[in-house]
């Protein structure tokens, strides 16, 4: 398969570009920061996503979706990135589907995301970096599981219709056994959800599970064997966030671009300069590397091959490294006023860091890639 | 099964049966590389010529040229294949050649019916090798200030001048050089001509590397007599074949980007000196984290090497972005050495000895500081994204 986008793929690029650009700019993101939204996106603007049939790309269409792939929910990603919206769309119509994909959950579940009514949240993370262990106890209980422990960065966790939890049952904080996913609904007793407001105003929770009681029905895949189905799900998120950064990154760099060929200083305009030019062909550079690297991983998500974990790897370091050099540039680039709050591509410099965090920066997958090497 | 995995398991039985067993062993240095030409010596390498014969016979050291000029007449789809058979069973590339990789592909575009007849089956079969006389004393990122004259004398071109840095000249056949035909203007006054090496009036003069090898020349033309229909395109638009060859040729050493087939030699050679600690982990963890960083770059160079050359067959490519191959293919080579000699330490300073292979991780790291300056400096490269690329001012 050749490594660009086909003609389906491109036309749906289009539509995408065209909706989030005119129903989600940067400015809609602003002005949600502007407001105190509590929330920390637009629920109409989410139901028109599932209108746009967005929200079903992943779905298959057994279950009513559109049954594409990785390739066209990343297409979606990036314009979301490149816009800066605020969306669940990564958490819910790609990380969710995915460890739903195969469960009898879906038939819950699926309704809900293709009809925008429902927003998914992922608890994975237990402490401030993104680690393989998993250590928030899940004991039988009656009839279920009694889960206790804390998770945290959990992305609309305060909102969530779903939060899909990764849950020890069994073994060692490491062993990739004895781990179980969950599919827990809002309003479960003895859970506490705090929203803390992050750099780039978007909304991620703590999540305190104080004997949390589920059904055994809201096990997701198998007790003990939720590794399956959470990898899925990890695989699925790296490479989504890898294509909204491409989009924060790309945006980015456009903007720089856009004004080293605008503002003027001794009289011509500053991408006149060599300094700045080279600058910013390396920058382009890394970009393009970071771009192919994410359709690669796209692509072999979608052929189910197994080289897609450590593509996705690749992906998610790479667009990390690279996006965080477009927003550093653009902000040096544009001198005193990409300091300012007015200019947006501060921005793109706050989103950057939230997703170069999200589920595993570029060291860690560096240092994945290294251990499966061998090294 | 579709015509493509038909194809597919057809060619992997092929080369299964076909390519020698000594050819799908790693190359270890310059000795292993098959380059053709009227001098190449086989007599202690047979399965090289074997090997290289095998696969032009089918047409497949060119997959995707025409079947009339010795190429294969295969269609991207089934060229990628071959290709990625080639590196699932770590086939040797049967014949490297500057012919293949730039002349070719400048030729197939600009290159009379005759001049296409005449040159393109014999650097297919590993006939003619081929050198570039392009870069001179005075021209070196400023190329189109090249001095290199060639007279018109009715019936031939009277070439006088010199050339720098002109790769295996010593060692090729024939040249395609850059020429100057007229002096009041700059691009517009080059033209791009064939000639035998051979020809009385050329000499060449190879030049000592940092790297202690000379795989450059200095080559020189005395009242060297150029047949006329030796010129490819016109006269005076010599500039648009130059450019449009120099595409391929950035194309080709960003290969170096890649690294070499089966094995990773950076990351056994780092175990083999510094050895794992008890985790499993090389057990120098800054240099393991560098490494494993260059990594990151060198699989997502990988993915796009590949999808630059999806791009190219489809015609999709930007006709600059070989500048962005080039560039960063180069540079992560240079890195890729750079950690190569920090991982092996005191004996990869080794010169001469033969646990060294006499010197050769030494030899590679020097001579990977060329590859940044060959083919148009990373400066230049960068010049060219800025401007064509990105449409900065002040082109």
């Amino acid at each position: 398969m050749p490594l660009y986008l086909n003609d389906e793929q491109t036309m749906l690029r289009d539509t995408a570009k065209d909706f989030v650009a005119e129903h989600a700019p940067v400015g809609h993101m602003r002005a949600l920061r502007d407001a105190g939204d509590a929330t920390g996106f637009s629920r109409d603007l989410w139901k028109q996503f599932a209108e746009m049939g967005f929200t079903g790309i992943l779905v298959p269409e057994a279950d009513n979706g559109l049954g594409l792939g990785h390739v066209e929910a990343g297409v979606v990603l990036e314009e979301i990135g490149r816009n800066l919206s605020p969306s669940p769309f990564l958490s819910t119509a790609v990380a969710a589907v995915e460890a739903l994909k195969a469960s009898p959950l879906r038939e819950r579940w699926f309704p809900g995301i293709l009809s925008g009514d429902t927003v998914a949240a992922l608890a994975i993370d237990e402490g401030a970096k993104h680690r393989a262990s998993v250590t928030l106890k899940a004991e039988r209980s009656g009839n279920g599981f009694r889960l206790t422990g804390a998770k945290q960065f959990v992305t609309h966790g305060h909102v969530a219709d779903l939060i899909i939890v990764a849950a020890r049952t069994a073994g060692g904080p490491d062993d990739a056994d004895g781990i179980t996913l969950f599919a827990v609904g809002k309003d479960a007793a003895k859970l506490t959800v705090t929203p803390e407001r992050l750099a780039d105003a978007s909304l991620a929770a703590h999540l305190d599970f104080d004997g949390v009681e589920v059904d055994a029905d809201a096990v997701i895949g198998e007790v003990d064997a939720g590794g399956d189905p959470l990898a899925r799900l990890l695989r699925g998120a790296r490479t989504g966030a890898s294509a909204e950064m491409l989009g924060v990154g790309g945006g980015a760099m456009d903007l720089t671009v856009g004004y080293l060929k605008e503002r003027k200083q001794f009289g011509v305009e500053i991408g006149r300069f060599q300094a700045l030019q080279h600058r910013a062909a390396h920058l382009y550079s890394e970009m393009e590397v970071a771009r192919a690297a994410t359709l690669k991983a796209q692509q072999l998500l979608d052929a189910g091959d197994p080289g897609a974990d450590a593509a996705a790897s690749v992906a998610k370091a790479m667009t990390g490294l690279a996006t965080t050099l477009s927003v550093q540039e653009g902000v040096q680039i544009h001198g005193g006023i990409g300091m300012t709050d007015e200019y947006d591509i501060g921005f793109y410099m706050k989103r950057a860091r939230v997703l170069a965090e999200m589920f595993g920066d570029a060291n860690f997958h560096a240092d994945m890639l290294a251990r499966s090497a061998g090294y | 099964m579709t015509d493509l995995d038909t194809f597919r398991a057809e060619t992997r039985a092929w080369l299964e049966e076909n390519c020698p067993p000594s050819m799908r062993e790693p190359v270890h240095g310059e000795a292993d590389i098959n380059w053709g030409g009227r001098r190449a010596d086989y007599a202690n390498k047979p399965d090289q010529k074997l090997w290289m014969d095998r696969m032009a016979a089918r047409g497949w050291t060119v997959p995707d040229w025409p079947k009339a000029y010795g190429g294969g007449g295969l269609s991207p789809a089934e060229t990628k294949i071959v290709r990625e058979e080639m590196a699932r069973l770590n086939c040797r590339n049967p014949l490297n050649s500057f012919g293949i990789s730039m002349l070719g592909p400048a030729l197939l575009k600009y290159g009379s019916e005759a001049q296409k007849l005449e040159h393109l089956p014999r650097i297919a079969r590993g006939e003619i090798r081929w050198c570039q006389g392009y870069s001179e004393p005075g021209a070196g990122s400023d190329l189109a200030g090249l001095q290199t004259s060639a007279e018109d004398k009715g019936d031939y071109y009277l070439v006088n001048g010199q050339k720098v840095w002109t790769s295996y000249a010593d060692k090729a056949d024939w040249i395609f050089c850059l020429v100057r035909t007229d002096k009041s203007v700059k691009q517009g006054g080059i033209s791009f001509l064939l000639f035998d090496m051979e020809t009385p009036g050329v000499s060449t003069r190879p030049i000592l590397l940092i790297s202690g090898n000379s795989p450059f020349c200095e080559t020189f033309f005395d009242d060297v007599k150029v047949p006329k229909e030796n010129l490819v395109h016109e006269v005076n638009k010599g500039w648009d074949v130059a450019k449009y060859l120099l595409g391929h040729e950035r194309e080709m050493i960003s290969g170096m980007g890649l690294g070499s087939s089966g094995g990773n030699p950076l990351i056994d050679g780092a175990i083999a000196t510094i050895g794992l600690d008890a985790q499993g982990r090389l057990a120098d963890p800054l240099l393991r984290g560098q490494i494993a960083l260059f990594e990151v770059r060198a699989r997502a160079f990988a993915a796009m090497s590949e999808r630059f050359i999806d791009e190219l067959k489809a015609g999709q490519a930007h006709p600059a972005q070989p500048s962005m191959m080039k560039y960063y293919g180069t540079e992560l080579n240079k890195s890729r050495h750079e950690l190569m000699m920090a991982s092996g330490g005191s004996d990869a300073l080794e010169w001469d000895s033969d646990a060294s292979h006499h010197g050769a991780a030494a030899r590679a790291w020097l001579r990977t500081k060329a590859n940044s300056i060959e083919g148009g400096t990373s400066e230049i490269q960068l010049n060219i994204i800025a401007k064509r690329i990105l449409e900065l001012p002040g082109a």
